[in-house]
Parts: C-alpha cells; sequence; structure tokens
C-alpha cells in the first residue's frame, strides 16, 4: 500500500549532478512542468484571491435584501446576476469561498491532528490496543458520509461545527489507518531501538522520530482531500444541514438558486460554478502535488 | 477458501456491530436527550414520562444498549416517532427505489467507465489517453449533486427532452426508466473515472505480462487477445472498486432523490431530519451501513474466489 515517505528529487539529483547549480530546486521545476497542475494552480489562485479580497472587490453586502432587483440577470451592476432575494450574487461567492476555505483548512488540521495521533497510538501501543483503534476505523468509515451527516444533524442541529465534525469522522479514521501501518514497519527500526535503548520516552520516541518520518505522505493525502471537504460543506449546506443562512455558502446559495430554478438559471449557476472551479482546482494540484513529491503514493481507497 | 470466507464475514459483523456502538453512543451522548429531541421542549412533563417508558429511556444506559442490538437480531429497529410505524418496514419499503438507482448507476460507469480506460490503455500516450486522463480527475472532482443540477437544468428543464421529478408511474417499466437517466448518470458519473482510471492502469499491467504477450506471439488477433485474455484480468479490481463504490453511491442517491424528488432512503432519512424523526434516522443510518459492509464483503469474496493470490492474506 503506502510505503515509506522519500523525496522524489533523490533520482533527479544525481541525474542532473555536474551541472552548474540552477537557482529553481529541482522539484518546483518538476511542479511548473505539469501543465495540468499549474491550471489547477490558476484556478486555486483565483478562489483564494477572491476570497481574501472579497470586500475589495465588490460593494455590495451579502446578507442584505433588495427585493427590487430580485432574479437580475449578470451584467455591469451585478457581475453574476441575483437571487431570490435581490442579493449580489457575485458578493455571496466571493463570502461563500471565505466559508469554504476556511471548513477546508480548519476541518483538515483537526482531522489530521485527530488521525495521526491516533495512528500513532495505534501502530506503536499494545496489539489489543491496534486492534481496538482498527475496528473503530474501520466502523466509522463505512458509514455513507450523507447518512453520517444526516444522523449527526438530527441530534445536534445544522451548524458549522457539524460540517466539521464529519469531515473528522469520515476523514480521520483514514489517515489514522495509514499512519499505524507506517508505524508498525517502522517501530522495529534500529534509529528506534538505539532510542529507546538510551533511556527515550515513549512520547519522545513517536513525536520526534517516528512522526517526520510518517508525516509527508499523510500531508500530501490531506491536500488532495481538500476538494472531498470541499464537497462534504457544500453538500451538507445544499441540504439545508450545515452553514445556517442567510450566511453565504456555495451551498446555500445553490440551495436557494435550485428552489427558484424555473424563475432564473443565475443562482444556479453561481452556485455551482465555484465548487467546480473549488474542485478541480485542488483536484489537479494537489495530483501535481503528489506526482512531484512521491509518484508512489496511492490513495488507500 | 473457507477460513478466507469465515474470518472476512467475522470482520464484517464486528464492524457492523461497532458501527451501531458508536451511533447508539452518539445518540446518547448528545446534550440534550432524545426526548425532547423527539417531542420538542414544550412537551408536558406526562407526556415525556409515557414517550421514555414506551422507549425504554428509562432504564440505565447498558440495558438500553443490550436491548437495542437484542431487537436488532429480531429485525426491530425501533418505531417512527410520529406515526409510530416500524422503521425497518419504512426503510425496506424504499430501499428497492435507491437499489434501482444504484444498479442504473453501475450501468452508466460500467458502460462508459470500461470502454474509456480500455482505449486509453490500448492509445497509450496519445491525445485520446490524455483527454481521458482529465476528463476522469475532472468527473471524479466534481460532486455528484452539482452534477444532478445541472443534468436537470440542461435536460430537464432546458432542452425538455426527459421528466425532471419524481420515479415515474409504477407499473410501467419504460416510463421508469426514463426518469432513471438523469438521476443515476448523476450517481454514476463520478465512478466512470474511477473506473477508466483502474481499467486504463490494470491494463497496462496485464498487458505487459507473459502470457499476453504469448498470445500475440501465437498471432491471435489484437482484438481477441485484448477482449478475451487482458480485459478478463483487468477487470478483477473494478469489481473490488465497485463494491467500495457502493457506499460513496449510497451519499450520492441521497443528493439525487432529492434534486430529481424520487422516493428511497435517502428521502426518507432526509424528511425525518427536518423534524428530528431520529428512530427513522438512525435505523435508516444502519440499514444502509450495513448494506456497505455486505456490499464490500461480497465484492472481496468474489474476488478472492477468482483470484486464489489474495485468499493467503487477509488485509488487515
Amino acid at each position: 500500500m503506502t510505503r515509506a515517505f522519500e523525496p522524489a528529487s533523490a533520482n533527479s539529483a544525481v541525474a542532473h549532478a555536474g551541472r552548474p547549480r540552477r537557482r529553481r530546486p529541482d522539484w518546483l521545476r518538476h511542479l511548473m512542468a505539469d501543465r495540468l497542475g499549474m491550471f489547477g494552480l490558476v484556478l486555486v489562485a483565483l478562489v483564494v484571491i477572491g476570497a481574501v479580497f472579497a470586500d475589495v472587490l465588490t460593494s455590495y453586502d451579502p446578507i442584505r435584501m433588495s427585493p427590487r432587483d430580485r432574479f437580475a440577470a449578470p451584467g455591469l451592476d451585478h457581475l453574476m446576476g441575483t437571487d431570490n432575494l435581490g442579493r449580489d450574487l457575485f458578493t455571496r461567492v466571493l463570502h461563500g469561498g471565505r466559508i469554504a476555505l476556511t471548513v477546508a483548512m480548519a476541518a483538515t488540521a483537526a482531522s489530521l491532528a485527530l488521525g495521526v495521533s491516533l495512528g500513532l497510538v495505534a501502530g506503536y501501543g499494545p496489539r489489543w490496543l491496534d486492534n481496538a483503534l482498527i475496528l473503530l476505523f474501520d466502523a466509522l468509515r463505512s458509514f455513507p458520509t450523507v447518512m453520517l451527516a444526516l444522523a449527526l444533524v438530527t441530534l445536534i442541529g445544522p451548524s458549522l461545527a457539524a460540517v466539521i465534525l464529519v469531515v473528522v469522522l469520515s476523514g480521520a479514521p483514514s489517515y489514522g489507518r495509514i499512519v499505524r501501518t507506517q508505524v508498525i514497519s517502522l517501530k522495529r527500526a534500529e534509529f528506534v531501538l538505539a532510542e529507546r535503548s538510551m533511556g527515550a520516552g515513549t512520547a519522545r520516541i513517536l513525536f520526534v522520530h517516528l512522526l517526520p518520518n510518517v508525516i509527508g505522505p499523510i500531508l500530501i493525502l490531506a491536500s488532495m482531500d481538500i476538494p472531498v471537504v470541499i464537497t462534504i460543506e457544500a453538500g451538507m449546506s445544499f441540504l439545508g444541514l450545515g452553514v445556517p443562512p442567510p450566511t453565504p455558502s456555495w451551498g446555500n446559495i445553490l440551495n436557494d438558486g435550485f428552489s427558484f430554478i424555473r424563475e432564473s438559471i443565475w443562482p444556479v449557476i453561481a452556485g455551482g460554478v465555484p465548487i467546480i472551479v473549488a474542485t478541480l482546482g485542488f483536484t489537479f494540484l494537489g495530483e501535481a502535488l503528489r506526482d512531484t513529491f512521491d509518484p508512489r503514493i496511492r490513495k488507500d481507497m | 477458501m473457507l477460513v478466507y470466507t469465515v474470518k472476512r464475514l467475522g470482520l464484517s459483523v464486528a464492524i457492523i456491530l461497532v458501527a451501531t456502538a458508536v451511533l447508539f453512543v452518539m445518540v446518547f451522548a448528545i446534550p440534550g436527550d432524545p426526548v425532547s429531541v423527539a417531542l420538542g421542549p414544550r412537551a408536558s412533563p406526562s407526556v415525556v414520562e409515557a414517550f421514555r417508558e414506551r422507549m425504554g429511556l428509562d432504564q440505565p444506559l447498558p440495558i438500553q444498549m443490550l436491548r437495542f442490538y437484542g431487537n436488532l437480531l429480531t429485525g426491530n429497529l425501533g418505531h417512527d416517532v410520529l406515526s409510530g410505524r416500524s422503521v425497518a418496514t419504512m426503510v425496506l419499503e424504499q430501499l428497492p427505489y435507491s437499489l434501482t438507482l444504484i444498479a442504473g448507476a453501475m450501468v452508466w460507469s460500467v458502460a462508459l467507465g470500461v470502454p474509456l480506460g480500455c482505449y486509453a490503455a490500448m492509445r497509450r500516450g496519445s491525445a485520446v489517453d490524455s483527454i481521458v486522463g482529465v476528463l476522469s480527475v475532472g468527473t471524479i472532482a466534481i460532486p455528484s449533486f452539482v452534477v444532478a443540477i445541472y443534468l436537470l437544468l440542461i435536460f430537464a428543464i432546458g432542452l425538455g427532452w426527459l421528466p425532471a421529478i419524481g420515479a415515474g408511474r409504477s407499473g410501467e417499466f419504460g416510463d421508469q426508466l426514463v426518469h432513471l437517466i438523469l438521476p443515476s448518470l448523476a450517481v454514476g458519473l463520478g465512478w466512470v473515472g474511477y473506473l477508466a482510471r483502474m481499467v486504463r492502469s490494470t491494463m497496462l499491467e496485464v498487458m505487459g505480462e507473459s502470457h499476453i504477450r504469448m498470445a500475440h506471439a501465437f498471432g491471435l488477433p489484437p482484438r481477441l487477445v485484448i477482449f478475451k485474455y487482458a480485459l478478463r484480468i483487468a477487470i478483477l479490481p473494478t469489481l473490488t472498486l465497485l463494491g467500495l463504490g457502493i457506499g460513496q453511491m449510497l451519499s450520492g442517491t441521497v443528493f439525487a432523490e432529492i434534486v430529481f424528488a424520487r422516493p428511497g432512503v435517502g428521502q426518507l432519512v432526509y424528511d425525518a431530519v427536518s423534524v428530528r424523526n431520529y428512530p427513522v434516522v438512525t435505523g435508516a443510518v444502519l440499514v444502509t451501513t450495513a448494506f456497505y459492509v455486505l456490499a464490500t464483503l461480497a465484492a472481496d469474496l468474489l474476488v478472492a474466489s477468482l483470484d486464489p493470490r489474495i485468499r493467503t492474506s487477509l488485509r488487515q
């Protein structure tokens, strides 16, 4: 399955030995040669710039209604038109990008932290704990994501926290399983035995010695999961299970637009196209990053 | 094979039991007990007491959990808070609609994905190969609910070629089939990409093996070699992938059922969530989760029966 992390530059460095020193490192040249990856980077940059400079790029308020302007077609006043309450869709899309990126970062960080720590414990701990955690991981992974989301929201109600909880519960087990497999293959390695014979504690071995060895592939997998997180957030909001309205989220825009799809097509287009741009962009970029840093990592489906 | 089957079966049962426990703990660990969730904050104390007793909520947690498992064994998933109907019956009523949708999605993904992957492998490195590559990644990345909405917008509302809502009149096969086209494409499109990628990479691997080169050297027509000998082996990992895919397709059906207003388990759960009808939600989640675990089990056993190398190692 997933093997230990080795930078791909190890081989190419040998190949280029003897040439004059270049300013750009190998990995960067490799990455920039990947045309699809660069296209992904442009899409991601569009989303990020839109989200960061939302207040500068438009003068409208994303929430204030203006019923007289409802269902306007795209034009100079409203670049993407307006929705059923007369709100400027371009503004809402930019602000929706903030929600999408915030959730993507927060939820990915949380599921990484939980998954990696549990994976370290499972791999290094006693056999029974390993078995118990693996069973828990597999049980959590067997819930269909949307079903898990529906169950959680029935209990705690729709909120940003519910979205993050769903991402963590569905994502952390995969990271945990991969880290655990790698820790098991490393824990009998000589550098770990040496450290232990010199009296290092378990925490030191786990976090100072094992963690740096397993974190590389996991970070790349996490970057490839960003489109999945964006999909979960948008999907839950579309079902009314995520970020509660009137907060602009791409899923909310799509939900509002879908209710009035026969009156105007612009809200649905404004809600869906950013989701496509973001998921495609992060996917192309993530694949390029993976190919650059380790062509052998394969997503553990 | 028997040892493998028993081990794999045991693992599946364990996973279902733990998943049930997780769901159970979730329901009871969350602040605000299920009674107020179900009845709302304004219920009178006597109603609350009667409800607690009827649902067995007055018992200690471990007893409740044992009861829950006991009920599961007899196929009892609890009762609808509002109508009092058996949740198991309600879910089983809706399940065929969702399974039809999944079957349709699989037909789409196999009918498009396998030939695309095969063709890309035969023309490795060509423009067609790169286009199939980009299309695969694209269809995998784009969420199925966005696909569903745009399919509805283009083919049902814009062009008016296909119906927008419902599952068709009952008993009329043709009408139901026409209603199935768009939703199943929405659910299956992502899997076109997965299958094309998988078939392409295994085909390339298989084409290099000695028995294929032998067949070529023997002078068999290339088409015969590809379709009779190479594809047959290359299709195996695809089976496992489809087994795993059922879980994600189940998620996809929820969206497709809501966008196209079709009956089904997703629609049932979605309606239950808005009124916080938690026994229906947990019951349906359990059924779909068990269904997914059993589907992966079936796929694994099928592949193991076809490929003896797998039987000797139980993945853990």
